[in-house]
């Protein structure tokens, strides 16, 4: 479903991406982990368009992407943002803010499509009406689920998805789009700091620092612990919790 | 480590009077803490934050405090006037905010803002304090003290802006730290390196510390000791090193919703909320 090969990419002078290679089937869940400036959201943005200056291949859906994203590749492709807060216009209502990627791909029928999305997230239809500022940090980002869904899409980009939420409501939403992986056939690109989250989540996984695939493991070799570079060994023990001991083990990786 | 009781507080309520009525943010909390490490646990809205607050009299002006004792030695904190806070906050009681990038001035260096910190309880001449301020720069493992010292907040990273709050908030040598949220706006390796050095001082300098996090597992692994907060209530009070004994359903439940590493995909079990808990 989703192919990148070599990818490259600068922000100005910066070198953010080196030669990233990710390949996802379809109705497949990857996930990419790492740290700050990594480069996993980046991977994220260019596949949607975001970034500008990049190099290398970005096939999706057996199509090469050229530097333009046409309305046909937003259809198929949907993205959903880590802030709950800040990727909602606070002054539309959900009605308002699903309704319109429907007018702008021009699919009609938006009234019906409004509530079966609130349907699909779960969300009562009394939410239609509200503003974002009315909803809880976990209804919000149902809704950003929902706009990304209204257009039927067959990818979803999802870019730290549950780390501002609290992890009664984290585990609330990670059911919520594992069952809609199940039910719409979708295929999931997840980008997490949380090893645990995206071990959970994807089926395959691979670790970024500084821009580069460190190490790519699958859910059961995270489960049984057996990773290779040193890098992906520390952040592995980082999600253990706090040990005095080891903290004193870490490197830093600049 | 002594048994004496540093702080004391007693059927702590804060209530905020809003435009759509009052909020009772905390109901009720009553603890004594000695010099050991609390820990303080709930999701957001629990209270966790406003008990930390009330402590050291930073509850909003739209709030009102109440207790049946709030006593650090044998100071009454809640008769204190704001003279006399202004010589527990900082020197006796510190607080390490979440944010360096909103909690540390953005036009002044940062090393005028520990010498800030540092002279305001201490008299000393500026060559003294300058070198004071190096010295905690090299105590929280900041690697190039004199570059820091110069730089602006904006200039250095998020692990090192806090560690630079930790040196502030650690140079008037106070007794007790409250800590709310101080590593998570930070990596997880960045995050423990933080914990340790916070760890390492607190234990050198024998201070008592209240540690605020919305991390169950971060946290017991961290203190001695941890209440769990649900709208405004302690529902539980655990030993960390008995998480796993944990008997109140909700902590339970934030226990069991945390997703594993043990490749299993099925569905994570959700947080049933009663009403009965938020029952005080």
């Amino acid at each position: 479903m989703i192919e990148i090969n070599k990818l490259n990419a600068w922000f100005d002078d910066n070198h953010v991406l080196k030669d990233v290679d990710i390949k996802v089937p379809k109705n497949g869940s990857f996930g990419l982990v790492g740290e700050s400036g990594s480069g996993k959201s980046t991977v994220l943005r260019t596949i949607t368009g975001l970034v500008d200056d990049w190099e290398g291949e970005i096939i999706v859906n057996n199509k090469e992407l050229g530097p333009k994203r046409d309305k046909a590749f937003y259809r198929l492709v949907q993205m959903v943002f880590q802030d709950p807060f800040g990727s909602l216009h606070p002054r539309h209502t959900i009605d308002r803010i699903l309704t319109e990627p429907v007018n702008i791909h021009g699919l009609g029928n938006s009234d019906a499509r409004v509530v079966e999305a609130l349907n699909q997230v779960g969300l009562d239809n009394a939410f239609r009406f509200r503003y974002p500022h009315q909803l809880s940090g976990g209804q919000r980002q149902r809704v950003a689920i929902a706009r990304a869904l209204i257009l039927e899409p067959k990818i979803l980009l999802l870019d730290e998805p549950t780390s501002a939420l609290d992890v009664s409501i984290q585990a609330e939403v990670l059911n919520l789009l594992s069952r809609l992986r199940r039910e719409l056939g979708l295929t999931y690109v997840m980008v997490s700091h949380d090893l645990a989250v995206v071990a959970h989540m994807c089926d395959d996984i691979a670790i970024m620092n500084h821009g580069r695939i460190v190490e790519r493991a699958t859910a059961e070799q995270l489960a049984e612990g057996t990773l290779e570079h040193p890098y992906s060994q520390q952040l592995y023990k980082a999600a253990g919790g706090y040990d005095r001991a080891i903290v004193d083990t870490f490197v830093d990786w600049d | 480590m002594s048994n004496e009781t540093l702080l004391s507080v007693k059927n702590l309520e804060v209530t905020f009077d809003t435009p759509k009525g009052t909020v009772n943010a905390v109901r009720g909390v009553s603890f004594d803490l000695g010099r050991e490490r609390l820990g303080i646990v709930g999701e957001s809205g629990s209270g966790k934050s406003q008990t930390g607050r009330a402590i050291l009299g930073l509850t909003a002006a739209n709030g009102r405090i109440t207790a049946d004792e709030m006593k650090f030695h044998d100071l009454d904190l809640a008769t204190l006037t704001p003279k006399q806070w202004r010589k527990v906050r900082g020197a006796r009681i510190s607080m390490i905010m979440q944010d360096p990038k909103y909690s540390l001035n953005p036009v002044m260096t940062i090393g005028d803002q520990i010498i800030e910190a540092y002279r305001e309880h201490h008299k000393v001449n500026a060559k003294e304090a300058r070198h004071r301020a190096i010295d905690m720069l090299e105590a929280v493992k900041i690697r190039e003290p004199e570059r820091v010292f110069n730089s602006y907040p904006h200039e250095v990273s998020g692990g090192m802006g806090q560690r630079v709050m930790i040196a502030m908030m650690l140079i008037p040598d106070p007794e007790l730290i409250i800590a709310d949220e101080p590593t998570s706006a930070l990596d997880v390796t960045v995050q423990l390196q933080v914990m340790a050095i916070l760890d390492d001082l607190v234990r050198d300098r024998g201070m008592a510390l209240i540690f605020i996090s919305h991390d169950l597992q971060l946290v017991s692994s961290f203190c001695d000791r941890v209440l769990v907060m649900y709208q405004g209530l302690v529902v539980e009070e655990l030993k960390a090193s008995a998480l796993h004994e944990a008997k109140h359903p909700y902590t339970k439940g934030l226990l069991n919703c945390l997703p594993k590493m043990d490749g299993d995909h099925s569905d994570l079990p959700i947080l049933e909320r009663e009403a009965s808990w938020a029952e005080g």
